[in-house]
């Protein structure tokens, strides 16, 4: 027998579905290129193009001059940020 | 169609935008279209002795496939109204549109 599916107000049937329980709430963004956003989720597209408030961006970055191979972070804020889709590589619930 | 209304409600307002190349430019957003390209006017290049190539340009068309950010005024931006068009997946309201840029009028 097949399950009954929640026909409520909020269904959950495609993978932007969860991202859309996320609107007006802080989320985790990895992306390309060694960077991490985290920030309040204001809109979104089927891009994954995003607009987020409060942002706060950690920048990963491997001296590899010495043998060590230290891993520096760089931090930035922005107080409203545009994020282009092609970028993105997860969009995760902060918490 | 979503973030093409929105960019289209912060036209005249201050912009940066930081590239996939890492260069950030600061500039009037002066116009948008369907794929997101952006033409800016006054720019300046935010690390400027860095990168010295741009110096001498006031005006530029951006590829919008080559954006990583824009940074936005946050005044300018009605967060609810964003959140309640992503919500109902409005994709070329004409609604949406008047009042998004009714709000950025507002706020300058």
């Amino acid at each position: 027998m097949a399950e009954v599916e929640d026909t409520g107000a909020n269904p959950v049937n495609e993978p932007l579905d969860l991202v859309r329980l996320s609107l007006n709430e802080l989320v985790f963004v990895k992306l390309r290129g060694d960077r991490e956003l985290q920030g309040r989720l204001h809109a979104y597209d089927s891009h994954c193009n995003l607009v987020l408030g409060e942002v706060t961006e950690t920048i990963y970055m491997v001296d590899d001059e010495d043998e060590s191979e230290n891993v520096r972070t760089v931090k930035k804020q922005s107080e409203m940020l545009f994020l282009r889709g092609d970028s993105v590589v997860l969009i995760s619930p902060q918490q | 169609m979503l973030f093409f209304s929105f960019f289209k409600t912060l036209v005249n307002h201050e912009v940066t935008v930081e590239l996939k190349n890492d260069i950030s430019i600061r500039g009037t957003l002066k116009s948008v279209d369907q794929y997101l390209n952006i033409k800016l006017d006054d720019i300046t290049v935010v690390e400027e002795l860095k990168y010295p190539h741009l110096s001498s340009v006031k005006n530029v068309f951006i590829r919008g496939s080559v954006v990583r950010y824009v940074h936005l005024p946050a005044a300018a931006v009605d967060t609810p109204l964003l959140e309640d068009a992503t919500r109902r997946g409005i994709t070329d309201s004409i609604e949406i549109e008047v009042r998004l840029s009714q709000f950025a009028d507002a706020s300058g």
